[in-house]
C-alpha cells in the first residue's frame, strides 16, 4: 500500500483547470517533491490531498483513506504546513503548540512531553515562552513545522515551506525536515518552486505545469533523462558562416542553441566536447572569448519538460495582505 | 468539547494581549453615553429672543416683567428689546436671535375690552428643539397673564397633578440601555465580524480546517469566545455606565445579576447574528463596510435613542425583528425600573430564540472547505 495514491485527480474553477487528471503514488518514507512555478496547480493539489478543497473528479487516498469519503481519518493522519505563516503572533511558541495539541485531543501528559521534544527538535526551546511576533521568518516556519507534527502524524504536507526565507534559514529547514523524516518515520510531500531545494531534499520529484504532470522520477534520473548531461556556454570573438553546424557535428553534442556570438551546447560528455571544441576553434582560426561547463540542473530538466523557463516567484496578491486587515502585532 | 475549549482559549489569550480591542469595545460606548447623554439631556437655556413692544401700556409691561423673571430664574431665554419689528425680524433671519415676541398696537385696549388679545411668537423653526422650548416657556406664561388681578378663594378650573412612578430619569439614564447594547454590538462586530474575517484571510482558519475539528465545534468555539469578550464589554457598561449615568444604587448585586443574564442573552444573539452574516464572507473590507450600516439599521430603530411609538410603520417592523429592540427594552426595565426577571422574560425568550435560529443557520451555511 502506498501512503499517497492519486488517481486522475482533477480540480476545475469554472473554466479554469487548476489540476488536470494527475496520477501518481508516494511510497512510505519518501520525501516527494512537487515542483513547478506559481500557478502550476501545486497548492490546489496539496489542498485537495489535505481535504481543504474538494476535487472535481478523480480520487485520492492518503494513508489508505479516501480524501472525499473519509476526510476526518485523513485529517487525523496528516500534518499540514500551509503556504502562509499562520501562527498566532500574540501567543508564545508553547501556547501555539498547546492549542493545536488540544484541537487534536492530545491529553495533558503526552502534550507536555511532545511539545518539549518538538521544540527541541526545531531548536526553539530557549524561545518557548516568547511571543511569536518577536520571531524571525525562519523561526516562525520552524515553529509551524513543530505545530504540524504535534499529533505525531504519519504523513507531512508542506506547501512551499521555504518561500520568503533567507538562504541560511532555508538550509536549516531542509536539514530539519530530513532529520525529522528519519527520526519520526515520516512520509513527506513538499511543494516548492526552488529547483535546488527539490534537488537536495527530495527522493523523487514530480514536475507539474498547468496542472499536468510533466515528469516524475528521482532528481538524478530526471537530470540524466534529458539530452545533454553538461551544458557548455561559449562565446567566440568571430563566428564564421556555418559555425553552428560545425559545433553540432562535434562528438557527443546533443543540441546547439545560439544568440549572437554566444553558444549554448548540450553535451553527453562535457570534457570530451570541450577538448574537441577548442581544437575545432583553433583549426578554423576562431578565437574563444569565454567558456564555461555546467552540469545539468533541475532547471534544465524543467525547461526540457515544460518548454519554458521557470517563471518568476512573484506571489499573487492575497487577502492576507489587504490594507484593511487589523494589525495585531 | 475539548476542541471547543481550545478555540475559546486561543481567542481569549489573543484578546487579553490586545488591550486595544478591549478599549475599543468599551471606551467608545462610554464616550457616547457621556457625550450624547449630556448633549441631548440638558434643558435648553439662554436663547436670545427679540421683544418688540408696539403697545407700551400696562398690560404689555406686565409681559415684560414676566420675561425678566424668566431670564433671571429658568433662564430659558433672554429678552432683547427692539424698537421696530422689521429689525427684529432681520436679526431672526440672520440667526442673531432665536425668536421674536411681538406685542402689537392696541394689545392693551383689547385686553381691557376682553376682545381676544393676541401676542405673536415668531420662531426659527429650523431648530425644532429650540423653538419648542421657546413655545413651551411662552405658553407657560399664559395662565399667569390671564389670571384675574384678584383671584377668588376657590376655582372651578381643572388642574393636572402629575405623579411620576420612578425618580426623575435624565436623558443620560434613558440612553444607558442603548449604550450597553451598543457596547455588546461593537464587541460582536470586532470579535465576530472583523477579526473572524481577518483570521480567515490570513489563513488561520486553514490551520483549523486541517485538524479533525467538526463544523459545529468551530462555530460554537467562535461563538462562545466572542460572547465572552462581548460580556466583558457589557459588564463594564452595566457597572461603570450605571455609575456615570447616575442610576440610583448602581451596584445593587441583585440587579447586576439580572442585567448580567440579559448581557449574556444579548451577546449570544448579536454574535450569532454576526457569524450568520459573515459565514460566507472572505473579503476583509466587507465587515468594515457593513459596520456603519448595521449600526444604523439596528441601533436607531430599537428605541434606544427615541421612542419607537413615533416611528413610521416600516420602521416599527424593523424594531419588531431587531434583537437590539428586545435588549434595549430589557435593560430599560432592569436599569431604570429595577424590575424582576419576569418583566424581561419576553425579551430573554426572543434573544435566546434568535440565538438558536442564527447559530443553526450559521452552522448549516459554514463551509468546512476553502
Amino acid at each position: 500500500m502506498f501512503d499517497i495514491e492519486v488517481n486522475n485527480l482533477t480540480k476545475r474553477f469554472g473554466d479554469f483547470t487548476a489540476v488536470d487528471a494527475l496520477t501518481f503514488t508516494v511510497e512510505h518514507g519518501e520525501i516527494f517533491g512537487l515542483l513547478g512555478p506559481n500557478g502550476a496547480g501545486k497548492s490546489t493539489l496539496i489542498r485537495m490531498l489535505t481535504t481543504l478543497v474538494p476535487p472535481t473528479s478523480g480520487t485520492a487516498r492518503v494513508n489508505g483513506f479516501d480524501i472525499a469519503r473519509q476526510a476526518n481519518d485523513v485529517r487525523q493522519s496528516i500534518g499540514v504546513i500551509p503556504q502562509a505563516m499562520t501562527s498566532d503572533l500574540e501567543l508564545s511558541a508553547v501556547e501555539n503548540l498547546t492549542i493545536f495539541a488540544k484541537l487534536y485531543g492530545i491529553g495533558r501528559e503526552r502534550r507536555k512531553r511532545t511539545i518539549a521534544q518538538l521544540l527541541k527538535d526545531v531548536d526553539l526551546t530557549q524561545w518557548a515562552d516568547k511571543p511569536v511576533k518577536m520571531f524571525s521568518g525562519g523561526m516562525r516556519r520552524r515553529l509551524e513545522i513543530a505545530r504540524g507534527l504535534v499529533h505525531e502524524p504519519k504523513i507531512f504536507f508542506l506547501d512551499e515551506p521555504t518561500t520568503g526565507l533567507d538562504p541560511v534559514s532555508r538550509v536549516a529547514v531542509w536539514e530539519m525536515l530530513a532529520r525529522l523524516k528519519r527520526e519520526r518515520d515520516l512520509t513527506i510531500l513538499v511543494t516548492t518552486h526552488y529547483m535546488d531545494e527539490a534537488d537536495k531534499l527530495c527522493d523523487r520529484v514530480a514536475i507539474v505545469d498547468h496542472g499536468k504532470l510533466a515528469a516524475l522520477d528521482s532528481p538524478l534520473k530526471l537530470k540524466s533523462s534529458i539530452p545533454g548531461k553538461n551544458i557548455l556556454e561559449v562565446s567566440f570573438g568571430n563566428v564564421p558562416a556555418g559555425w553552428a553546424q560545425t559545433l553540432n557535428a562535434l562528438p557527443d553534442v546533443a543540441e546547439v542553441k545560439s544568440e549572437d556570438n554566444i553558444f549554448r551546447i548540450s553535451s553527453n560528455n562535457g570534457p570530451r566536447t570541450t577538448v574537441e571544441l577548442l581544437q575545432a576553434a583553433r583549426n578554423a582560426d576562431v578565437s574563444v572569448a569565454s567558456l564555461s561547463v555546467q552540469s545539468t540542473t533541475l532547471d534544465d530538466v524543467f525547461v526540457h519538460y515544460t518548454g519554458h523557463q521557470l517563471r518568476d516567484a512573484l506571489q499573487a496578491p492575497n487577502a492576507a495582505e489587504s490594507p484593511f486587515i487589523f494589525n495585531r502585532g | 468539547m475539548h476542541r471547543i475549549w481550545a478555540i475559546i482559549e486561543r481567542d481569549l489569550r489573543r484578546f487579553r494581549r490586545s488591550p486595544v480591542l478591549v478599549m475599543m469595545s468599551v471606551f467608545m460606548p462610554l464616550v457616547q453615553l457621556v457625550v450624547l447623554g449630556y448633549a441631548f439631556g440638558g434643558k435648553i437655556k439662554n436663547l436670545q429672543v427679540g421683544v418688540v413692544d408696539e403697545d407700551h401700556q400696562v398690560p404689555a409691561i406686565r409681559w415684560h416683567e414676566m420675561f425678566q423673571a424668566l431670564a433671571a430664574n429658568a433662564k430659558t431665554f433672554t429678552p432683547i428689546y427692539y424698537s421696530d419689528r422689521q429689525s427684529a425680524l432681520n436679526d431672526l433671519r440672520n440667526g442673531k436671535i432665536n425668536g421674536v415676541i411681538d406685542v402689537p398696537p392696541e394689545f392693551s385696549r383689547k385686553v381691557l375690552a376682553g376682545a381676544n388679545p393676541r401676542i405673536a411668537l415668531i420662531e426659527d423653526n429650523t431648530d425644532q428643539f429650540a423653538s419648542s422650548a421657546l413655545e413651551g416657556s411662552v405658553n407657560a406664561m399664559l395662565p399667569a397673564a390671564n389670571a384675574p388681578a384678584t383671584p377668588g378663594r376657590t376655582s372651578a378650573n381643572v388642574t393636572l397633578s402629575v405623579v411620576e412612578v420612578y425618580p426623575y430619569v435624565p436623558y443620560i439614564q434613558f440612553l444607558l440601555p442603548g449604550v450597553i447594547v451598543l457596547a455588546v454590538f461593537i464587541s460582536a462586530m470586532i470579535g465576530g465580524g472583523i477579526i473572524f474575517i481577518d483570521d480567515k484571510a490570513r489563513g488561520l482558519h486553514e490551520g483549523y480546517l486541517v485538524t479533525p475539528i467538526r463544523k459545529y465545534e468551530l462555530i460554537f468555539g467562535f461563538t462562545l469566545a466572542g460572547t465572552a469578550k462581548a460580556i466583558i464589554a457589557g459588564v463594564v457598561l452595566i457597572t461603570v455606565g450605571s455609575i456615570i449615568a447616575g442610576i440610583p444604587d448602581p451596584l445593587n448585586p441583585l440587579r447586576l445579576a439580572r442585567m448580567l443574564l440579559l448581557v449574556v442573552a444579548t451577546a449570544l444573539a448579536l454574535i450569532t447574528m454576526m457569524f450568520l452574516l459573515m459565514v460566507r464572507v472572505s473579503d476583509p473590507l466587507v465587515p468594515r463596510a457593513v459596520f456603519g450600516m448595521l449600526n444604523t439599521v439596528l441601533y436607531f430603530p430599537s428605541g434606544a435613542v427615541y421612542p419607537t411609538q413615533s416611528f413610521p410603520r416600516w420602521m416599527q417592523f424593523i424594531s419588531v425583528i431587531d434583537p437590539f429592540s428586545y435588549a434595549v427594552h430589557g435593560f430599560k426595565q432592569l436599569a431604570l425600573k429595577n424590575t424582576g426577571l419576569m418583566a424581561v422574560s419576553g425579551d430573554l425568550l426572543f434573544l435566546f430564540g434568535f440565538t438558536a435560529v442564527a447559530i443553526t443557520a450559521a452552522t448549516l451555511l459554514f463551509r468546512r472547505t476553502l
